[in-house]
């Protein structure tokens, strides 16, 4: 495969593992056993077993025949939204818990931004009987009051990130120290493809379900596997990776990558890390990244909390680099619109996330017989609020 | 390949004290004053630290007076015009200690020359692994006389406590514990265990022990299974407190060293 990851731990000039000594026991450890672990067959079974009977998989891939005459091509929708606890994020954490048991781990920790990933955190140590600690941004536990209590219900600890900027990448940081002083018995599961090496391809190997499912549905569809627009939104990069995971060597697959402009790319306050960030180091790993000229990290804006995180995946800076991934971006204004687009054509209301990767439609040309797929990410149930306040409807 | 100060100071002196700071706090120019003031109250070793926007190795103390520092304008830039004359008034080692991040921003071939010119002896860059450093950046270290530390911890395999003794030639920054930087009061039976087994390695480097060295009977108790001690979040505090002056940095390292 062109662009999987090498034995280092790099996708062409970016990705590594730029930890300090003190995580270096614990990632070793992951870095030895991941591949033997989710490669062994009584891992596979669990897995498979728990992604149909608890999450609800496979996600339907659903012919949105309404969408598909305002945009004049064949647009089908990757209903990750229909998962368990509403998004993608727990592919990723059924499969690291269960690596996590194996490992003999008796303790998680994650962080969240959103919120979304650290439910989907709470929900599978619920399920395993593990305890759990969720780090989130104090300024993030105020603007997602709703999820912070789903995790508490759900039995984890919520425990603010009070240093920086108080939002995700400082709760990933204070996840990383609470790691650095926990080296033994705890797991780790960071919630999208950055950190250091194995993450990124682990987490893409976990969420390549999504990709893996594309194929034989459209088949059954359209007598083809290969779509020819796959689009999925960008913050991390963990569900665009799922997305193209299985496209990635078929080069007739065109794959766009939609990232959050916030108020606009020029605007001093958007996320979109391919045309704002420059390479650098951020939790763990090479990757691009959004920072000052003295390389200080800056702090990305989106409407969407699930897209404002100042890198993007090692594996997604490649992408971006070779050109394999066209890279888009959507303002807040261009996804709200998209969203409830959606909502009223199709009578699903999309994750403002997701509606970044709908935003796209409007700004590409489509031939009448073009297949495109739309991994629509996760439900708008969380983002109400923000629905609201937009008012546009 | 020639010695630097620091090699010598292991050489010749015994418990070791190195003392942390981050630039540019509490002041923006304070960095000579405090290189000075604490070579004059008898420290041995000067770190000096570059303050990052996401310092994950370190705890709240430090974190803060990085995030103060960037406030009140640090940069590597800014710092390495500030340190241009350091060695008209100062003798003692100076190693900077920093991220990996702004290192890289600042161009590693230009960051390695003004560590020369100013006279920077060592670097201490906890996210920059071993494996990379030896690949992409040790012999530009070298070409330039400096020092690479490298840090080990108590989950440290003896293999690779091995390893890195054998690719470095300053000396070994032994994590007391497990955890992110501060003061703690006082060693657990586990850390003095791994203090005597990493003395009974005979390391070819000298070792300082750092990671919740705060006071007199630490520093102490360091010294005797290495060569010494580093502290920083304790500096941290009193220079925050109690402010720079002269006589407060002498009384505080005039405390730790007894």
């Amino acid at each position: 495969m062109r662009y999987s990851v090498d034995e280092n731990g790099y996708y062409g000039q970016f990705g590594g593992a730029y930890i300090p000594e003190m995580l270096y026991p614990n990632v070793e450890e992951l870095r030895d056993n991941y591949l033997s672990i989710i490669g062994d067959s009584a891992f596979k079974a669990e897995f498979d077993k728990l992604l149909k009977d608890y999450v609800g998989r496979p996600t339907p891939l659903y012919f949105a025949k309404r969408l598909s005459e305002q945009y004049g091509a064949k647009i089908y929708l990757k209903r990750e939204d229909l998962c368990h606890t509403g998004a993608h994020k727990v592919n990723n954490t059924i499969g690291q818990i269960i690596l996590a048991k194996k490992l003999g781990k008796q303790k998680i920790i994650a962080e969240t931004g959103a919120g979304q990933h650290g439910v989907a955190t709470a929900t599978v140590c619920a399920l395993m009987g593990m305890e759990c600690i969720v780090y989130m941004g104090e300024i993030d536990m105020q603007r997602q009051k709703p999820n912070v209590e789903r995790m508490r219900i759900l039995g984890a600890e919520v425990v603010p990130a009070k240093s920086g900027s108080k939002t995700l990448k400082d709760a990933t940081n204070e996840a990383m120290r609470h790691w650095i002083s926990n080296p033994v018995d705890t797991h780790y599961i960071i919630g999208s493809v950055v950190g250091p090496h194995p993450y990124p391809d682990m987490v893409a190997r976990f969420q390549s379900v999504i990709s893996e499912e594309m194929k034989w549905q459209l088949n059954e569809e359209e007598g083809t596997e290969y779509p020819h627009y796959v689009i999925a939104c960008v913050g991390g990069g963990s569900n665009a990776a799922g997305a193209f995971y299985h496209y990635l060597d078929e080069e007739k697959v065109k794959l766009v990558a939609v990232e959050a402009a916030g108020r606009g790319v020029d605007s001093g306050e958007s996320a979109a890390t391919s045309y704002l960030g420059k390479p650098g180091v951020l939790h763990g790993s090479k990757t691009l990244l959004m920072q000052t000229a003295d390389g200080q990290v800056v702090e990305p804006y989106s409407i969407s909390a699930g897209l404002d995180y100042p890198g993007i995946g090692p594996m997604h800076a490649h992408l971006f680099d070779t050109g394999r991934v066209k890279f888009e971006n959507a303002t807040d204004e261009e996804a709200m619109v998209a969203g409830v687009e959606l909502s009223k054509l199709e009578g699903i209301i999309p994750a403002i996330e997701s509606a970044h990767a709908l935003a796209a439609l409007r700004k590409m040309s489509f031939e009448k017989s073009d297949i495109v797929v739309i991994n629509l990410s996760g439900r708008g149930d969380k983002d109400l609020e923000t629905y609201i306040k937009w008012g546009k409807y | 390949m020639t010695t630097n100060r620091i090699n010598d100071v292991f050489q010749n002196k015994k418990n070791v004290l190195s003392v942390y700071y981050t630039a540019g706090f509490p002041e923006l120019n304070n960095t000579l004053a405090i290189a000075q003031y604490l070579e004059a109250a008898g420290a041995d070793i000067i770190e000096i630290g570059m303050p990052f926007s996401d310092p994950v190795a370190d705890g709240p103390t430090i974190q803060e007076s990085n995030k103060k520092a960037l406030e009140n304008g640090m940069s590597i830039k800014l710092l390495f015009e500030q340190l241009k004359e350091v060695r008209q008034s100062v003798s003692i080692p100076i190693i900077l200690m920093g991220y990996i991040n702004p290192v890289l921003q600042f161009g590693i071939h230009e960051f390695c020359e003004n560590c020369e010119e100013v006279g920077v002896d060592g670097l201490i860059l906890p996210d920059l692994p071993m494996a990379e450093y030896m690949a992409v950046y040790k012999g530009k270290f070298e070409k330039h006389g400096i020092k690479n530390v490298f840090l080990i911890t108590p989950q440290t395999s003896e293999q690779r406590v091995k390893e890195i003794d054998q690719n470095t030639d300053g000396f070994i920054y032994m994590v007391s514990s497990a955890s992110t930087t501060g003061a703690k009061g006082s060693f657990s039976v586990e850390q003095i265990n791994y203090f005597e087994r990493i003395k009974n390695m005979n390391l070819k480097n000298p070792t300082l022990i750092g990671f919740g060295i705060s006071n007199h009977d630490t520093y102490l108790q360091a010294c005797t299974y290495s060569s010494g001690a580093i502290i920083g979040s304790a500096f941290i505090n009193c220079i925050d407190s109690s402010g720079i002056e002269k006589g407060n940095i002498n009384q505080f390292v005039k405390d730790i060293k007894g």
